[in-house]
């Protein structure tokens, strides 16, 4: 990276909105999201269903165009799916290649990225023992279950080694002992890789659990709606971490949140753009 | 980036994937079957002559149309006609094939052109090959050219109105993950437009072989051009009854053989789509 950007942010989003045009309908799914995620961060997205996560993930991942704002990378507007970027679907299974194998659906993105055939066995080789799937390498994805394929995507996107990882709900499909273990899993990564991750989830024990800070967006018109860092140890336990009072308290912050985001599409904030700041003062009216 | 034992998710058994292999009871009756069928159809095809129901003038015994047929596959002229039909058949629907994928894929990729394409290739499509005999005979006289002009012609649309399918087809979100692992134009057509019209592919390929067969012999049959077709109105001008239905029986079977041909490919080809791999994780 010749670019640190400010700062070292990684992940710069500045006024993005986004307009589905559809012949005569127009579906606003985001109305105007800033935030910035620094290099090496783990951020969760959380909000209600519907609000525009995948939106935004596509915006950022080049995958779509916003309809205005900017999403930058390391400093560099995004305008096409950027090198060292993986993104993990939440369709996994349309996101996976039936036609291919567990191997070489893991394999196909680092030949494309060119790497040795050494270094694309190793690669697939640990990323499938890291979620579970050694046994299955040769299997196609749709002779397994919905959490194992949510499993194979996740090691196609760790055996990518990106710098930036995008997840869409990844865990919607899977156990919760298998969820527990793979939440541990990314944190391993996370923290092994230095791999800056935007993580979106709908469970907001998950969200707390896993990232240095929380974004809550609001209901449609979407924007920020609060903005909460998790003051948690680096070191999480499952048992140890969720027992502990500051994440409950978090916890309980995150939850305010989210009600307060459904109530507010009832009567939309005055000034959107500004949801990020006042979000946490609302947040007690919300609670009952 | 190694996996620490804890951040593993278990590993479950590894037999739930194995297939099934080895024929099953069903799978050896169905031949069974079919054979018995076509015992009885012979047995019939011998009665009804030689009976008398059916005149053999119009109608020769299976016994003897079969010995017709023995006596010209020991002719090198049966085979020479069996080689022009066939390569017919073949050149014909290789060239469908090679112009439909192409203008197929091309025109899928740019759905502007594909558009001011339509309303030619909804006019164009409906005209039967045979409609075109005269232009043929008027451009290649009776040589193979005619034949490949009309095998041509009816396999290219069924084909590439199947790859149009096809290449519609294609999952944005199979297409979005593709994209954002960095494989470019060239790199997506191969690995995932390809695969996913595959299927549609093999249904327009399927289709024109037995086309292409019927349309290879349609044309030596009219028009003269050299194979089977050609064999057989020389026999009928000639009067050899047993002659012309041994070369029907011969042309029954190249059309078994080519249609055995393409599943067996099919199957190959597409072992995992939903088509196919019912049966072997059935
Ligand atoms: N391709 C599209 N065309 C038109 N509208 C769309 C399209 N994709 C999404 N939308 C609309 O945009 C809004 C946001 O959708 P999006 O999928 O981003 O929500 P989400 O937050 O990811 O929801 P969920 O949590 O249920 O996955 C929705 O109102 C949806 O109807
Ligand atoms: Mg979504």
């Amino acid at each position: 990276m010749n670019h640190q950007g400010e700062h070292g942010t990684m992940l710069k989003v500045t006024g993005l909105q986004k307009v589905y045009r559809g012949g005569a309908t127009e579906v606003e799914a985001v109305r105007d999201l800033t935030f910035d995620l620094a290099e090496g961060e783990l951020v969760c997205l959380v909000g209600p269903s519907g609000c525009g996560k995948t939106t935004l993930l596509k915006c950022i991942a080049g995958l779509m165009p916003p309809t205005s704002g900017t999403v930058e990378l390391a400093g560099r507007p995004v305008t096409a799916p950027p090198p060292d970027m993986a993104v993990v679907f939440q369709e996994y299974g349309r996101s996976l290649f039936a036609w291919m194998s567990v191997r070489a659906n893991v394999e196909l993105p680092l030949k494309e990225k060119k790497l040795g055939k050494a270094r694309r066995a190793e690669l697939v080789a640990e990323s499938l023992e890291a979620v579970g799937l050694t046994a299955f390498a040769d299997a196609y994805p749709w002779q397994l279950s919905g959490g194992m394929q949510q499993r194979v995507a996740i090691a196609r996107a760790i055996a990518y080694e990106p710098q930036v990882l995008l997840m869409d709900e990844p865990f919607a499909a899977v156990d919760a002992q298998t969820r527990a273990d793979l939440e541990d899993l990314i944190r391993a990564i996370w923290r092994r890789m230095g791999v800056t991750v935007l993580f979106v989830t709908h469970d907001i024990d998950e969200a707390v659990y896993l990232g240095e800070r929380v974004l809550v967006l609001s209901s449609s018109p979407t924007v920020v709606q609060d903005d909460i860092t998790v003051d948690l140890p680096a070191e999480r336990d499952q048992l140890t971490t969720r027992q502990d009072e500051r994440f409950t308290e978090l916890r309980a912050r995150v939850y305010a949140e989210i009600q307060q985001a459904k109530n507010s599409a009832k009567g939309a904030p005055e000034n959107p753009a500004d949801g990020a700041g006042t979000g946490a003062a609302r947040a007690s009216t919300a609670v009952h | 980036m190694t996996a620490t034992p804890a951040t593993r998710a278990p590993d479950p058994p590894a037999p739930a994937v194995r297939r099934r292999r080895g024929p099953t009871r069903a799978d050896l009756g169905r031949p069974l079957l079919g054979a018995l069928g076509i015992l009885a159809l012979l047995a019939l095809w011998e009665a009804v002559p030689r009976l008398g129901v059916v005149s053999d003038r119009y109608l020769p015994p299976a016994t003897d149309v079969l010995a017709a047929l023995g006596v010209r596959a020991t002719t090198p002229g049966f085979w020479t006609a069996v080689g022009d039909t066939l390569a017919g058949w073949a050149l014909g629907l290789a060239i469908a094939f090679a112009a439909a994928v192409v203008l197929g894929f091309t025109l899928g990729a740019l759905p502007r052109v594909r558009a001011y394409t339509t309303s030619t290739v909804d006019f164009l499509r409906p005209i039967p090959s045979v409609a075109l005999i005269p232009l043929a005979v008027l451009l290649y006289g009776t040589d193979i050219r005619s034949t490949l002009l009309l095998v041509v012609y009816a396999c290219f649309w069924l084909i590439y109105i199947q790859v149009l399918y096809g290449v519609a087809d294609v999952d944005p979100v199979a297409e979005q993950t593709a994209r954002s692992y960095g494989l470019g134009r060239l790199a997506r057509v191969r690995h995932v437009v390809w695969p996913t019209t595959l299927p549609y592919l093999m249904t327009g390929v399927r289709l024109a072989a037995a086309v292409a067969l019927i349309l290879s012999i349609t044309a030596q049959l009219i028009i003269g051009s050299p194979g089977i077709g050609r064999e057989i109105a020389v026999a009928q001008s000639s009067g050899a009854v047993e002659s012309v239905y041994a070369l029907i029986v011969a042309t029954g079977a190249l059309g078994v053989v080519i249609n055995t041909g393409v599943r067996v490919l099919e199957r190959r080809v597409l072992r995992w789509h939903t088509s196919v791999r019912g049966e072997a994780t059935a």
